[in-house]
């Protein structure tokens, strides 16, 4: 039955079934709500659900908000009058590096991350999404990461280089350990977030509704895979940086310091490929916000729905074309400044386009009031504000004048808060019914609307021209009577207002709701999935998985509302008490799969527990406990995949409702977890690439690199392990196909041989610069060398365990010829693994030879 | 009726090449790219021969030229598919039909957009006669 024919009326076609009997019907519904079932008392910190997880989620990235909001108010208060001694310089430096790095790191990506987690399952009809456990396990270590690098401000031991972390400020001259806390904390995190991104586009392209084919998908699923996209790129270019930046720190290679042949721009280049994307990443969510808020305001259709689509990939892609604008006052060339100058003005367009889009919308339809559209427009208004600052600065004469002054601040907040704070409180007013059943009160909002507005203006207009006049950023104080006084004052009582604002917004939160009635179901009268919640939700996403042919589902398909709350479409009973969602395929969402997804578990806090602990003790240098730890992290992970992923089912096929029947395993390029492996490995591959990037960096700034004579790693080593790594992989290929034919002992036999070929080939691979004698802490060739066979070999090192747990596997009964998803999931590391090494043996053995 | 399985069979997901799409972009990026770099290695290299710089524009040119033909073939296919067998321009309802067109004036809106932004940087070319 394909979903085509299904859409007309459902509800006749299943009659035959029997299913509609009421007894039918609660009996199926307890058997789901069992399945579901959150787990209580202490265990209910077990849980996976998309419900709970992303609800932690938010409360902990919101907490990180008001860490950063207080950071932001002690800055305040020491900046109101000249020459204040509140804070001393040293505690100021702590506390805007902390500010930043919090806002960004730890509330404006994670919150996203956590809505999205949240609500996408329900706006996609789907019980959950395809990896729970990954999403509890970034959790985690979002969780203790943050704590980690915010706890470091009450020891005096925090970073102090601003979020950006400059060297050699932070390499020669900040001997404390709060770059290492800033470098490996946050690199801990950046994990987590990209396990969230992954989780985040498997979601939107694997496990739609049937009948959501990719013309129909919500915008704010459009926006969502263009962020999660833009996370893959933008982190692995920051994680390269902080290896080479934490490298330098900890074992004195000087990749940043220019006596030995380093060089600090290298860093500005990594931070701003991630940081400029980064201001998109956190802007576009909240453009997504608005898109799914704005129609249902409007109570009509989004106006110009593939417009909007073409403003979030073309924002996507424009937004990694502007990374050197950050970097315009370092004496580049006249024409890169030029040439990035022109596609910072580029971005605009796709911008623009979606705010008429929206305007149209507004236009076009009938408009309800609510606080969430008071934030709506007020967020429109100053991100515009913020986008015109945005072009002036631009337009490098202009930024040579405003760099680093606090004009920029106030540009950055105008863009931030207008376009990401404004609207995520809309976002809190609008989905707080879905969360908690209940409403936040209009009433308070509207006086909350007005505080924060009011008070946002007046702490950050006043900064640009306290800019303009000359006062810098990141300065503890400054002298009287030079025109900073008043205006200084002025921000810092426009904070106060700002800040009650959110303390009467935090107390319309927080406050006890017992004799609040729960509010009406779909209370705004949206069209979209998510508004088929029960108040208050049920635990199981949504009550069977629906038939979608149309944008707008709950406006447009007559009696959607109740053919899914009497269970009429695919899905509606767990009868094997597992755990299950569809999965369906990317462009038409036909459905292909009935997937099992992960129950409770700790395993995924442990393994983030332990994770934490290799930062962490990293980061003291205590490394004997920091591998002990990192060892003991692979131990659980390895016990949480090897329990929870690929399970051989009970059958081959499952009746999921109307008539179909689909297969509850599948492998290969169909199945979620070869999608997973492929998007990871497309994240470690653009790591890799940016440490690549920096060889080549090394060579356009010298004029003998690499250095004549060749110190090293030679030809042959370098290619002997090449070799070596090929033939494993040529084994590792056959293996899975022989594991398929059902040669037994060929497999057994290839894959062993291929173990041993990729242990051989990783020992060679050192060999090169160890016997060549390369000493990385002379001069940055080698030790740029050092660190592209470091990471070739560490994740030869990885193969090798993927290559032990899939014998293992095949051993203990786990995987047979039929059931083969861990081997052709590993295969797919190999070809990332492959053109790794061929890439590292092209570039330290193939490069010096023909430059 | 008839018409419609023609339809669901012609054009059906597996011959979607979903890719396609993100081909403009994918080509202003190569394109940026190629002239930072040229300009970037060419300062740093060989700058100190005064009228060398001719060089890179023409280089800038050729790669201008390039990424306009393959944006413009990409937006022509795009814009073909999105107008064609409709008598109304509208793609919003649950068809592989409408899918198809979708698809095609999303790659055209890209092809738009990306014109622009690689026309933008390559107009620097004509504005900077040397590094400095």
């Amino acid at each position: 039955m394909k979903p085509d024919d299904m859409d007309s009326e459902p509800s006749n076609l299943i009659s035959e079934q029997d299913r509609d009997s009421a007894e039918y019907r609660r009996q199926s519904a307890e058997r789901l709500l069992k399945a579901w079932e959150t787990p209580r008392g202490w265990r209910y910190w077990s849980a996976v659900n998309n419900s709970e997880v992303g609800l932690w989620y938010t409360v902990a990235s919101f907490c990180f908000f008001l860490f950063g909001g207080v950071l932001a108010l002690l800055m305040r208060i020491q900046l109101a009058v000249p020459g204040n001694t509140f804070l001393t310089a040293d505690q100021y430096n702590q506390i805007f590096t902390m500010h930043g790095s919090v806002m960004m790191f730890l509330f404006a990506v994670p919150i996203f991350e956590a809505f999205s987690i949240m609500v996408l399952p329900e706006m996609l009809g789907a019980r959950d999404l395809p990896f729970p456990r990954l999403s509890a396990y970034g959790f985690y270590s979002f969780v203790i990461g943050g704590i980690f690098v915010c706890g470091s401000l009450f020891f005096d031991a925090a970073p102090k280089g601003g979020w950006f972390m400059y060297p050699p400020l932070t390499t020669s001259y900040q001997p404390g350990i709060g770059a290492d806390i800033w470098l490996l904390g946050l690199t801990f995190i950046e994990i987590a977030s990209i396990a969230a991104a992954i989780e985040l586009i498997v979601g939107v392209l694997k496990c739609r509704p049937p009948g959501m084919r990719i013309n129909l998908i919500p915008l704010y699923c459009w926006y969502i895979l263009v962020v999660a996209g833009m996370i893959l790129f933008a982190f692995p270019p920051l994680i390269a940086g902080d290896i080479l930046l934490e490298m330098e720190r900890a074992f004195d290679w000087p990749f940043f310091d220019p006596q030995r042949g380093g060089d600090p721009l290298l860093w500005q280049h990594l931070f701003w490929i991630f940081g400029h994307p980064e201001v998109y990443i956190v802007f576009l969510p909240s453009v997504a916000l608005m898109a799914m808020m704005v129609p249902t305001f409007a109570r009509t259709p989004m106006v110009g729905y593939s417009w909007v689509v073409l403003s979030a990939v073309g924002t996507g892609f424009l937004s990694f074309g502007l990374w050197v604008h950050h970097m315009f006052t370092t004496g580049l060339p006249g024409i890169s400044i030029g040439i990035f100058s022109a596609a910072s003005q580029a971005v605009a367009i796709p911008t623009g386009v979606q705010l008429f889009c929206f305007l149209a919308t507004f236009t076009a339809g009938n408009v309800k009031r609510s606080v969430c559209l008071h934030f709506i427009f007020a967020g429109l208004a100053t991100f515009i504000i913020g986008g015109l600052t945005g072009v002036m600065v631009a337009v490098a004469p202009f930024d040579f004048q405003a760099h680093d002054t606090f004009f920029i601040v106030g540009h950055l907040h105008y863009v931030l808060i207008g376009g990401t704070i404004f609207p995520i409180m809309a976002g809190f007013y609008y989905f707080f019914p879905l969360v908690k059943g209940k409403q936040l009160s209009e009433r308070i909002g509207r006086i909350v609307f007005w505080l924060v507005l009011i008070g946002f203006n007046i702490t950050f207009f006043p900064m640009h021209i306290t800019g303009l006049l000359g006062m810098p950023r990141r300065v503890f104080t400054y002298p009287a009577d030079i025109g900073f006084d008043t205006l200084n004052l002025i921000s810092s009582l426009g904070s106060i207002i700002l800040a009650a604002g959110f303390v009467l917004f935090l107390y319309d939160v927080v406050r006890p709701r017992r004799n609040q009635p729960l509010s009406e179901r779909n209370p705004w009268k949206a069209g979209t999935l998510e508004w088929l919640a029960q108040m208050p939700d049920q635990p199981w996403g949504v009550r069977t998985i629906p038939i979608i042919n149309s944008r707008y589902p709950l406006w447009e398909q007559p009696d959607f509302v109740r053919d899914v709350d009497e269970g009429r479409f695919y899905l509606p009973d767990a009868v094997e008490g597992r755990r299950e969602t569809l999965v369906t395929t990317v462009i038409d969402a036909e459905p292909i799969q009935c997937l099992r997804v992960g129950g409770p578990t700790f395993l995924t806090f442990f393994a983030a527990l332990f994770t934490g602990g290799f930062f962490i003790f990293a980061t003291y240098h205590w490394w004997l406990a920091a591998i002990l730890s990192g060892l003991i992290a692979i131990v659980v992970i390895l016990t949480w995949v090897w329990t929870g992923t690929a399970e051989i089912p009970e059958k081959e096929m499952k009746d999921v409702g109307l008539g179909l029947s689909l297969p509850l395993y599948i492998s290969g390029p169909s199945a979620v977890g070869w999608w997973a492996m492929f998007i990871t490995m497309t994240a470690d591959i653009t790591a890799f690439v940016s440490l690549i990037f920096g060889y080549f960096f090394y060579w356009t700034i010298h004029d003998d690199f690499p250095p004549q004579p060749l110190p090293g790693p030679g030809v042959f080593w370098p290619v002997t392990g090449l070799v070596l790594v090929m033939i494993a992989y040529g084994l590792t290929l056959l293996s899975r196909r022989w594991n398929r034919a059902g040669y037994t002992s060929a497999f057994y036999l290839s894959l062993s041989l291929a173990a041993v070929f990729s242990l051989a080939g990783g020992c060679a691979l050192l060999a090169g610069p160890w016997l060549t004698g390369l000493d990385p802490t002379q001069h940055v060739y080698p030790a740029i060398v050092w660190v592209l066979t470091g990471w070739t070999v560490l994740h030869v090192i990885l193969g090798i365990i993927m290559q032990l747990y899939c014998l293992a596997r095949r051993a203990a009964g786990k995987m047979t010829d039929r059931w083969d998803a861990d081997i052709v999931n590993v295969s797919l590391y190999w070809h990332f693994l492959a053109l790794t090494v061929v890439m590292t043996v092209g570039v330290i053995a193939g490069f010096p030879s023909v430059s | 009726m008839e018409q419609e399985q023609h339809h669901s069979e012609k054009y059906h997901e597996r011959h979607e090449r979903i890719w396609f799409m993100f081909l403009p972009p994918f080509v202003w990026a190569l394109h940026l790219l190629a002239c930072y770099l040229t300009a970037a290695i060419w300062c740093a290299k060989y700058s100190g021969s005064a009228n060398s710089f001719t060089t890179v524009r023409i280089a800038i040119g050729i790669y201008t030229l390039l990424a306009i033909a393959v944006i413009g073939y990409s937006g022509w296919s795009g814009f073909r598919r999105h107008r064609h067998l409709a008598a109304d321009l509208s793609h919003n309802d649950d068809t592989p039909l409408d899918r198809y067109r979708f698809l095609g004036m999303a790659t055209f809106l890209l092809a738009a957009l990306s014109t622009v932004a690689t026309l933008f940087v390559a107009t620097v070319a004509l504005f900077f006669g040397n590094c400095d």
